[in-house]
């Protein structure tokens, strides 16, 4: 019975914090003079309405489902891996290199662009997590100033070495690409690529190691507490080592989508693309589990991907989809309250 | 007992809403209707920059408004932006317009320039137009302007009013584009007087604003009287640095770039003057030509002095008796050809071994 209860309870807190961030968000369109149903109405068109908006829906999603993976599977295990968006970076910059260096058949092409830009992300995982395991030095520091040292590295390597001019990089040779015209024209020629197939196995995936795998018994065994594990014989700092850097091979696939996917390219970044701070948001909304963070990628790779056609349709300004998203990451970080309030209800009618 | 009635309250408030909800959605079917009725459409799509950004896409924003006014356009269903959050919103912002029916859509800043070729390519029946970058396409229109004209002449003021013949130019991301406004700058400076020192830095962003401000601060720190930037929102740093020396005495100068950025320079009053670039001008001409049915599409448009795309700012209220004479003096051996300004390293190296 209590099994059931808390399952119920995890379902319910985030789509009470969903459906709360968006009835204040609808206060906020009202209280500044725009029209709440027509801008939902605009927005949820933009998501669902046409098949290029949901093309372009899946487009948005696909980076988002890995980077909320990356950073849900270091959360369970104990760590905060707020450098996703670095990892991503330079899983994005080593797939387009891969990309454009290499000459190979399509299928094996893209299979190594992608592995190639998972390896570069799990580097990336393994300084900060190399630096916890062996010294306890805070990951959340480490990754953050390392999302730094990536935007700039990766624009740097660009800039000197695979240049074409315009900001970018070269385009990536056909045999990489998860473009895909046919796909592109089922979905009113959208950006839709095959990533969205990647990005549901590795989720799949997340979900097999931590719950069907030793390795993922003893990641979570570490989150729940590092002290008992060890008593256990289980080597604690290896596994924050190994919990990164699987982090960090999810966030640069999550940079290879972007690369081999939707751009064909890399921009030689002088800001950040936000695809790892999503991926935070996505995760806490998913509950940091792997159908959980499926669903939540797809409503904010939506609610992204619709704010321009709600703009232009309803003429409310785009950023309050920005607004939505932080009013539902405040209601899930509130969802202890929330839980309270439950806990008291279902006490009162027994 | 009291969070019950809050969430009571609440649950309440949510039904009023909803109630109110359900009546204004007549008006918004008729507003969907009329935007079909309307004829001539013209929408922008703005870069990461944003449309506030005190700079070449606000600059594009206000001569689309001034084509609204004088061609009885309305906000929102004849001319639109749309902003850019990210990089890739490029392509559903430009395809948003297309396939609301958009005659003419522009791609403001080169970072759009890949893109708007794509779309333009899948939308061959419409017109697009970029700034600052050519496409090649039948159905776009490359709009660029000759900054290195309009850089000298800022270039010319700048040594003029130089006390500690040092001056800075601050840069967004290196590029051809940009090098335009460096070397130009550089160029005029040295034409008027070869003695004074010029310092060049990139900030390697068009947003930082924090970055600006250091840049700025380390430049002024070396004795440097009068930054010129090219840098977008950066810009707007090296402002924030300049106005706090000037309130604590010191005497040091700004010069805008894209439009007259005098107003960003007050109340202090930091601003020398500023390099304009008329992308509103240029906006404003493309879009006209697009309403008269005269815009062929498939051409570069080039806005210099000669266009007036370029000169420098209508404010000079800080300049001293004479000096716009000068900058005239200066404008007339551009027109003439007597001078030719620069436009890349290569050009400024020749041009050097001119002066002496």
């Amino acid at each position: 019975m209590s099994k059931i209860s808390t399952n119920f309870t995890n379902i319910l807190i985030p789509v009470f914090a969903a459906l709360m961030g968006l009835l204040f968000g609808a206060l906020i369109m009202l209280f500044s003079g725009y029209d709440p149903v027509l801008g939902y109405t605009a927005l949820f068109e933009g998501m669902f309405g046409t098949p290029r908006a949901f093309g372009e829906t899946i487009r948005a999603m696909t980076p988002l489902i890995l980077a909320g993976i990356a950073v849900g599977f270091a959360f369970r295990t104990g760590l905060f891996n707020i450098g996703v968006e670095g990892q991503a970076l330079v899983g994005w910059l080593a797939a387009v290199w891969v990309g454009v260096a290499l000459d190979l058949p399509k299928p094996l092409h893209v299979t190594i662009a992608i592995v190639v830009a998972a390896i570069a992300g799990a580097l990336w995982g393994f300084i900060p997590g190399l630096l916890k395991g062996r010294f306890g030095v805070n990951e959340v520091i480490v990754t953050i100033m390392l999302n730094y040292t990536a935007l700039y590295l990766t624009s740097y390597l660009i800039k000197r070495y695979i240049f074409a001019g315009n900001e970018k990089s070269e385009n990536i040779k056909e045999s990489a690409s998860l473009q895909s015209p046919w796909l592109s024209e089922q979905f009113g020629f959208s950006r839709i690529h095959y990533g969205i197939f990647i990005a549901l196995l590795m989720a799949i995936v997340m979900w097999y190691i931590l719950e069907k795998t030793t390795l993922g018994y003893e990641l979570r065994s570490v989150g729940f507490n590092k002290h008992a594990s060890q008593y256990a014989g289980m080597n604690v700092n290896n596994n924050i080592m190994y919990s990164m850097m699987i982090s960090g091979g999810f966030a640069g696939i999550a940079g290879s989508m972007e690369g081999l996917g939707t751009f064909g390219n890399m921009t030689a970044l002088t800001h950040f693309t936000g695809i790892g701070f999503d991926g935070i948001a996505v995760s806490l909304l998913g509950g940091n589990t792997a159908i959980g963070i499926v669903v939540s990628a797809l409503l904010f790779g939506g609610l992204n991907s619709a704010a321009p056609s709600m703009n232009f349709n309803a003429d409310v300004p785009s950023e309050l989809v920005r607004i939505i998203i932080a009013l539902i990451i405040f209601f899930v970080a509130s969802s202890y309250v929330i839980k309270y309030v439950i806990s008291k209800y279902s006490k009162e009618d027994k | 007992m009291k969070k019950t009635g809050l969430f009571l309250s609440l649950v309440l408030a949510t039904s009023t809403f909803l109630g109110a909800c359900g009546t204004t959605k007549e008006t918004g079917e008729k507003d969907t209707a009329e935007k079909k009725e309307n004829k001539f459409k013209v929408g922008m799509v703005t870069d990461t920059g944003g449309v506030d950004d005190k700079s070449f896409n606000q600059s594009a924003w206000e001569g689309m408004q001034r084509l609204g006014k004088e061609e009885g356009l309305e906000e929102g269903k004849g001319y639109k932006y749309l902003q850019s959050n990210s990089d890739s919103e490029y392509v559903p912002n430009l395809t948003t317009f297309a396939e609301g029916g958009y005659n003419l859509t522009y791609g403001i800043g080169f970072l759009l320039a890949d893109h708007v070729g794509t779309v333009a390519k899948q939308y061959p029946n419409q017109q697009f137009a970029i700034v600052d970058s050519v496409v090649e396409g039948d159905n776009v229109t490359s709009i660029t302007f000759k900054e290195h004209q309009g850089s000298f002449l800022v270039g010319v003021l700048a040594a003029l009013n130089t006390k500690t013949n040092k001056v800075g130019f601050i840069g967004g991301v290196k590029s051809d584009l940009i090098s335009k406004f460096e070397v130009g700058f550089r160029a005029g400076v040295k034409s008027v007087n070869p003695k004074v020192e010029i310092i060049s830095q990139y900030a390697d962003s068009f947003v930082d604003t924090a970055k600006g401000t250091s840049i700025a601060s380390a430049m002024y720190g070396q004795k440097v009287d009068i930054i010129y930037h090219a840098a977008g929102n950066v810009g707007n740093g090296v402002f924030t640095e300049a106005k706090n020396r000037a309130k604590k005495g010191e005497k040091v100068w700004v010069i805008g770039v894209d439009r007259d950025q005098h107003n960003e320079g007050m109340p202090e009053n930091v601003t020398l003057t500023s390099m304009v670039k008329r992308v509103d001008n240029a906006v404003f001409e493309v879009s006209k030509k697009a309403l008269d049915g005269t815009l062929k599409g498939g051409e570069i448009v080039e806005f210099g002095l000669e266009e007036k795309g370029v000169g420098i700012a209508p404010t000079t209220s800080n300049l001293q008796e004479g000096q716009v004479d000068k900058v005239k003096e200066y404008e007339e051996k551009i027109l003439s050809g007597e001078i030719k300004v620069p436009s890349s390293e290569k050009e400024y190296t020749e041009f050097e071994k001119t002066l002496k």
